[in-house]
């Protein structure tokens, strides 16, 4: 790693202030994504702000409409909440499913997705729950705020300060790993919410996105026989050394079934 | 350079780090506990498990700074003088390592497993150890060592 200086403020104010007087700072959550990539030298930030200590960034609120989870939740306590459980399982589902026990002791919700990784997680929770992410400036619906390839709508000095999840009336969240890193080579949340029917897909393209298409069939008939013979397009999808385009489409497709069935199972 | 101050298997240490410092450069190369393995300095492979505040962390992805103030325990730090830890032993009599590069990870994160579970069943041993990588056993006697541990350290 190149040197850094290394900074720890107590509110979002102050971390606010030292990231503008900064502009190669960038904040430090759990490290678990920015750590390793500072090692590649992939990044070589001038100043880390440790948000640690920053007051408020692990705080719930728990409401039977909507859960709000401060930014700096650990995988493992969303994973373990019974709150998070019994309002919306899928959700837990998300979180135990990433990485491995150290991963998800120390990895946090505002990291991952201000991280966008084309094959994380939480993107697919957020954009499937239609998810609303409070940040220090402004309220971001999911639709908005993933744009691309690791891209998102933060501006440079803007923080996560949290996110509300509506409750759905019922939903699912199922992964095909791959193996060796434990990422989705496909994720699919399919969720009936109280807006409708909505169907998030990680790892199968450059960034998270919604199958509109299989959304259509769902809200019209929201059973996994809906969705047979529904060709997704290989277009666009990645291919790399873990599956090509056609079998990404393919696993989406199959997961999106089992997901529909899963959440029809246990509707909560 | 930084003034760190925490606990190591018990003991007050009180270190200069460079912010960079990793967790696992101060037990190693500063405080000379060797016992704490890198293998790949990725966060994949858990050699390099220790306990923070009893939580199970990756020691190479974790800032040493991170853990000012906190207890740390490391693999030399879970005997009683010269008696093994019960999953140091069950590790020893069920032949749950070869080359042992792996050992002290998987010995930490299965420490930090049973606290979690006492009475696991032979899945959720596993799953509980998907973050360590072990080259030479094939994991299955591993597994039957954390099986043991639990066991013994349940009293049956
Ligand atoms: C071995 C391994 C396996 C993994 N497997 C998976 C997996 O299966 N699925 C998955 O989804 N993820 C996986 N991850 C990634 C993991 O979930 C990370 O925890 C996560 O991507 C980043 O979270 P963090 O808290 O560690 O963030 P950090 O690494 O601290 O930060 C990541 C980025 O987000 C920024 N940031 C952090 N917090 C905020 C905030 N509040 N507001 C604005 N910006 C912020 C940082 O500046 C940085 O650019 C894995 C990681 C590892 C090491
Ligand atoms: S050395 Fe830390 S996970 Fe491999
Ligand atoms: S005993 Fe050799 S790596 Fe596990």
């Amino acid at each position: 790693m190149y040197p850094f200086e290394y900074v720890r403020p107590a509110s979002v104010e102050e971390a606010i202030g030292l990231r503008r007087a900064d502009a190669g700072a960038q904040w430090l959550a759990g490290g678990m994504t920015l750590l390793p990539s500072m090692k590649l030298r992939l990044a070589a930030p001038s100043q880390l702000i440790d948000l640690t200590d920053v007051e408020g960034l692990d705080e719930w609120s728990i409401g039977d409409e909507h859960i709000v989870l401060g930014s700096m939740s650990s995988h493992r306590r969303v994973a373990e909440a019974d709150e998070v459980r019994t309002r919306i399982q899928a959700l837990s589902t998300v979180a135990a499913g990433i990485g491995d026990p150290q991963v998800r002791n120390r990895g946090t919700l505002g990291g991952s997705i201000a991280n966008n990784d084309p094959a994380a997680d939480y993107p697919a929770a957020l954009l499937g729950l239609g998810a609303t992410i409070r940040t220090s400036q402004r309220e971001i619906s999911a639709d908005e705020f993933f744009k691309d390839f690791f891209e998102t709508v933060l501006e440079d000095d803007e923080l996560v300060v949290a996110v509300s999840f509506p409750v759905p009336r019922r939903a699912a969240y199922l992964k095909f790993r791959t193996p060796g890193s434990r990422y989705a080579l496909v994720g699919v949340m399919v969720a009936e919410t109280r807006d409708g029917v909505r169907v998030a897909v990680t790892g199968a393209g450059p960034g998270v996105y919604r199958a509109t298409q299989l959304e259509t069939a769902l809200a019209e008939d929201f059973r996994p026989e809906a969705l047979v013979g529904l060709d997704m397009s290989p277009d666009g999808l990645n291919a790399d050394m873990h599956g090509s385009p056609e079998y990404r489409a393919h696993l989406t497709g199959v997961l999106a079934r089992r997901a529909t069935a899963q959440a029809i199972a246990c509707e909560n | 350079m930084i003034p760190l101050q925490l606990k190591v298997n018990g003991e007050p240490v009180a270190a200069e780090i460079e912010p960079a410092t990793l967790l696992v450069e101060l037990l190693r190369d500063q405080l000379g506990l060797t016992g704490t393995h890198v293998g790949c300095d990725t966060s994949q492979c858990g050699c390099c498990v220790v306990h923070v505040d009893g939580v199970a962390l990756k020691s190479c992805t974790l800032l040493a700074i991170s853990a000012q103030g906190s207890d740390v325990v490391t693999i030399e730090g879970l005997a009683t003088g010269a008696t093994l830890h019960p999953m140091q032993k069950a590790f020893h009599e069920c032949h749950a390592l070869q080359c042992g590069y792996c050992t002290p990870g998987m010995i930490m994160s299965a420490v930090a497993l049973l606290e979690r579970n006492p009475d696991p069943n032979e899945a959720e041993v596993r799953e509980g150890l998907e973050g360590n990588l072990c080259r030479c056993t094939g994991y299955h006697n591993i597994v039957r060592a954390v099986l043991a541990a639990a066991a013994e350290m349940r009293g049956g």
